[in-house]
């Protein structure tokens, strides 16, 4: 690819300081994503994943690198075109969900009944229709972190970091959320950065996966994920979906 | 009995009337049964007896106004004052830096040890009065405050960040709401607090005010005229909490979970 890449990291480190003491989280991260692609990051826990995406949202400076995003081709602008699903639902509880999903709209002045209508057919989608004006309380841990995520897409980002937004799901809800997530990077053309500790979910999703080694991270590989869309559940049957999945468990050394 | 295991309503409606109920029989006990002499501590038929007699033959009624206007009084001033203060220190650092020294040492200085100056500068009138009040409350409310503000889940002011909020938007949209619910409870204890104030500062220098009242019946050695006062100030302070209480039920429906 010749392209001029949408995200462009190189040998991005990040140091956490506490006092005198400083802690590495991240070493050096070296990869690019092109416009639309959807990158699975996987990597032991505490090995810098949430930290990258803290960075490439613009919510912690970086200490050495390069951090670029945004392309000729594709601007961004860090304060409307950001969408984040955090580990935690992080909802407002004081909001009701419809509120809580709207707030990205509020506050960029979006026009605001196509923003609500937007907001309810996005609770629909991650089946939440009927909890629309219940509080975070109210709701289940899985069912606040789908909240979660259809607040991330109301305002229409064109970069969504997902950091294991699927965690708190049963495996049936987490298989259903994966092809409802593939729908929507499929019809808007989002980039996506998706965190998880799942190695099937990694290659079932990812146009690429990016694997960290225990921290502070250091990139291990990344590489292209060479399976046809729309992907489908049997897709996990698939050789080289077994050589993907072998691939990154090696890595990890768990092989 | 299991820990935390809550009760039923209607039994802890019993439980807590019973001890009022077994407080006045041990009350009643020890007057009556002549265990301790009038002299100290009326008994409790002495004692409604005087209070009716306050209420309708001395005009207590007045005094019991002037006391709870004093109260609101000197709490609303230092609630308006401290509240935002507070709400400042905690969002922003360097106000923080500046006034916490200073706020943190006010507040060990004991009201009362200031009714002598407060006399000197302001007089005995309502002035002096709402100025221990005052005194007492305000640097409370700030401390209490900031600490509340400041900590606020930072991981709830980063998720607000990468919502498009502002810096001046995260003090009004994720540091206020998140704190609304304890600044109500903080309020309300320090409303507990002004009252034993407001006490202090009318039993000395004072021409009206429950504590007025209380300092007189002491020099008449009417112990039933002091009980009374005293268990009419508890009164008010119980219905002012339940009042409090259930006003914050009312305004965060959403923090009880
Ligand atoms: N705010 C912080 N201050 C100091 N150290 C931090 C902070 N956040 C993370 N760290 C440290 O940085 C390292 C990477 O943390 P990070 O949260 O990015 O890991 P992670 O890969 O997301 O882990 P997990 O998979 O468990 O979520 C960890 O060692 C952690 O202790
Ligand atoms: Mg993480």
């Amino acid at each position: 690819m010749s392209a001029e890449p949408f995200i462009h990291l190189a040998g991005v480190r990040k140091v956490y300081r506490r006092g005198k003491t400083e802690h590495a989280a991240i070493s050096d991260a070296t990869f690019d994503v092109m416009a639309g692609e959807l990158v699975s990051l996987v990597g032991p826990s505490g090995c810098g994943k949430s930290t990258l995406l803290k960075l490439l949202a613009g919510l912690h400076a970086h200490d050495g690198g390069e951090v670029r995003i945004g392309s000729g081709a594709h601007s961004f602008d860090p304060a409307r075109d950001v969408g984040m699903v955090f580990q935690a639902p992080l909802l407002l509880k004081w909001r009701r969900i419809l509120e809580n999903v709207l707030l990205p709209a509020e506050i960029l002045g979006l026009p605001m009944a196509a923003a609500r209508e937007r907001a309810r057919a996005l609770l629909a989608l991650v089946g939440l229709s009927g909890s629309e004006d219940k509080y975070p309380y109210e709701l289940s841990g899985g069912m606040q972190q789908r909240a979660a995520i259809a607040r991330s897409l109301v305002h229409d980002p064109k970069l969504v970091l997902m950091d294991e937004p699927f965690g708190a799901l049963d495996a049936l809800t987490r298989e259903k959320m994966n092809l409802e997530l593939l729908r929507i990077w499929k019809e808007a053309g989002k980039t996506i950065i998706f965190v998880t500790h799942g190695i099937s979910e990694a290659v079932f999703l990812g146009t690429r996966v990016v694997v960290f080694t225990a921290g502070p991270a250091r990139m291990a590989d990344n590489f292209q994920i060479d399976l046809p869309y729309p992907r489908t559940l049997d897709l996990k049957t698939h050789e080289r979906f077994g050589e993907y999945t072998r691939r990154i468990y090696k890595l990890l050394g768990l092989e | 009995m299991t820990p935390l295991k809550p009760v039923a309503p209607g039994a802890r409606v019993a439980l807590g009337v019973a001890f009022f109920v077994l407080f006045f029989a041990a009350w009643a006990a020890a007057t009556f049964g002549g265990y301790v002499s009038a002299t100290f501590l009326a008994d409790p038929a002495t004692m409604l007896r005087e209070g009716w007699s306050l209420l309708a033959v001395h005009g207590f009624i007045k005094d019991i106004l002037v006391t709870i206007w004093r109260v609101l009084g000197g709490f609303v001033l230092a609630a308006a004052l401290g509240v935002p203060l507070g709400i400042a220190m905690g969002a922003y650092k360097p106000i923080e830096a500046f006034f916490e020294p200073f706020v943190s040492f006010a507040r060990y200085l004991p009201a009362s040890a200031f009714i002598p100056l407060l006399i000197l500068w302001a007089g005995t009138g309502e002035a002096q009065k709402l100025l221990v009040i005052f005194v007492g409350s305000f640097f409370q409310v700030v401390l209490m405050v900031a600490v509340t503000v400041g900590n606020t889940r930072r991981d709830l002011v980063e998720a607000a960040y990468t919502l498009g909020v502002t810096d001046r938007g995260i003090v009004r949209r994720v540091l206020l709401p998140s704190s609304a619910p304890e600044m109500a409870e903080i309020l309300r204890l320090v409303l507990g607090w002004a009252w034993t104030y407001v006490i202090v500062a009318e039993l000395i220098g004072s021409s009206s005010g429950i504590g007025h009242m209380i300092m007189d019946s002491q020099a008449l050695l009417n112990t039933g005229q002091i009980i009374f006062g005293i268990i009419v100030i508890g009164f008010i302070g119980l219905a002012s909490d339940f009042l409090f209480k259930a006003l914050n039920r009312r305004l965060f429906p959403w923090s009880l979970a």
